[in-house]
């Protein structure tokens, strides 16, 4: 129960006030699909201490404390990924970027943190543009599972190849802009910090000792 | 102005030198053109005037490069960028890439620099404007087309204000309205003093621009003097370099005139 009310009070409101929930949902589902159906099979039909028997298929028997537990699990997984996808959805590089060296953080730091960001779009338009080359080249990307997995060698091993390669040209270009000079950098802008936003903020900051000792004391089940 | 004195470079590894000996003066105010076929050493001697080539790509160097009369080996790297600008061929890897508009991107240097507020919006605005882009100000740099991506990267550039401009294949992604605007931009900038060297295929644009250029081969300059002089001499197609196409013109009709039957061929 306490991941799913922390999925509504902490993703789900934020999103719908952020006016991204669709993008979120539809998000959140893409990344853990995959993983719920699993975590679900396994322990509905897997799980050692289950008394209460739901049904039988031969040997395999299903049982609620099974169930139980995944939808646990689930919850505990929707609740991560909605709160990474949500920060995805909300915050820019560049915001990130600028609040972090308002704050002091180094702009290294700060460039590595949002570059991080950034690099998810980059990668996904390099292996689109290399899945679009080696396909105009005879790759079969679209037969069967075996050659499915034989194509992804030949895309994988340039993406990575490309990214690495283009290290050196971004590196010389940054050095260029005087990346590695010393000193505060001049903020062009400020991101919107409302009263409203830092009032939040202070109480996710105070959330964190509250559920730690709810926790302990057992009041989250 | 940018000096070079018996400048050789190798890249770490690399069997033979990229650059060989090469003597160069590019004063204040000047357009320098640099032509030469593929591996004929354009791009390294972009790297080294701007202080990257050995500082960050490795390698090593040997000769002596001054700027404005200063040991560029006595300068920090990050004194450099406000000296000697440069810009690549390929503009994509040029965007910070932490800049969600256009115009966060072209204030990235001078705000690295630390430049205050007021100027920085000054220069970014300026700079925009000289390459006609003030429309792009807040698209996504990213999501920019090719060309425009090269003028985003070239305001950049003019954004820091160096004494010196290194471009090379400032205008690879252009077509003749691109090409023309920076052509436009780089006279502006060196009626301002500032000293540009730009290494390009488009002969006509440095026919235009350049008041002298120098052609490498081999890493080696191999002809050097005024730019109407060397764009046309004879040598430059063994160089691999496409004349202007004045020359080509001038050149068609005295082989027709010679050989009236190619006039006909012409005509037909």
């Amino acid at each position: 129960m306490g991941p799913l009310v922390l999925v509504a009070v902490a993703v789900l409101a934020p999103a719908i006030v952020a006016g991204v929930l669709r993008a979120l949902v539809r998000t959140v589902v893409l990344l853990a699909l995959a993983i719920a159906i699993s975590v679900v099979v396994i322990n509905v039909l897997f799980f050692p201490a289950g008394e209460q028997v739901l049904f039988r298929i031969g040997p395999i028997t299903a049982t609620a404390e099974g169930l139980a537990f995944a939808l646990e699990v689930v919850a505990r997984i929707v609740a991560i990924s909605g709160a990474i996808t949500l920060f995805y959805l909300t915050t820019t590089p560049a915001e990130l970027t600028i609040d972090l060296e308002r704050r002091g953080v180094p702009p290294r730091l700060a460039f590595v943190a949002s570059s991080s960001v950034q690099t998810v779009p980059t990668m996904v338009d390099r292996a689109v543009a290399i899945t679009a080359a080696q396909r105009a080249r005879g790759l079969d990307t679209e037969g069967s599972i075996g050659a499915r997995l034989r194509g992804i060698v030949p895309i994988v091993g340039p993406v990575i190849l490309g990214a690495i390669g283009e290290v050196e040209k971004r590196t010389m270009a940054l050095e260029a802009r005087g990346f590695s000079r010393p000193g505060r950098r001049t903020l062009l802008w400020h991101p919107a910090d409302s009263p409203l936003q830092r009032l939040a903020r202070w109480l996710m900051v105070l959330a964190i000792p509250v559920f730690v000792l709810a926790r302990a004391a057992g009041w989250l089940g | 102005m940018l000096t070079v004195n018996g400048l050789s470079y190798r890249h770490a590894g690399a069997l033979r030198p990229s650059l060989l000996d090469v003597d160069l003066v590019l004063g204040d105010g000047e357009v320098l053109g640099v032509i030469g076929a593929n591996d004929s050493g354009k791009t390294t001697l972009c790297l080294v005037l701007a202080g990257l080539a050995p500082r960050i790509v490795g390698g090593t160097l040997s000769g002596r490069l001054s700027i404005d009369g200063v040991d560029a080996g006595s300068l920090r790297m990050h004194d450099l960028p406000a000296l000697v600008g440069i810009g690549f061929d390929d503009p994509a890897t040029q965007l910070s890439g932490v800049a969600a508009t256009v115009f966060e991107e072209v204030a990235f240097g001078p705000a690295n620099l630390g430049v205050p507020r007021d100027e920085l919006i000054d220069r970014t605005a300026n700079a925009l404007e000289a390459l006609a882009i003030s429309h792009l100000a807040e698209r996504d740099p990213a999501r920019l087309s090719g060309g425009q991506q090269q003028l985003v990267a070239i305001a950049s550039i003019l954004a820091l204000r160096p004494r010196h401009v290194v471009l090379d294949e400032p205008t690879a992604q252009l077509d003749p309205s691109g090409t023309a605007l920076v052509g436009d931009a780089l006279e502006r900038l060196a009626g301002q003093g500032v000293s540009i060297l730009v290494v390009e295929h488009k002969t006509d644009l440095l026919a235009r621009i350049a008041s002298r250029v120098v052609a490498l081969d081999g890493g080696r300059v191999v002809l050097e003097g005024p730019a109407k002089e060397v764009l046309a001499d004879p040598a430059l197609v063994d160089l691999g370099v496409a004349p202007p196409s004045d020359v080509r013109l001038r050149r068609a009709l005295v082989t027709a005139l010679l050989d009236p039957t190619q006039l006909e061929g012409a005509r037909a």
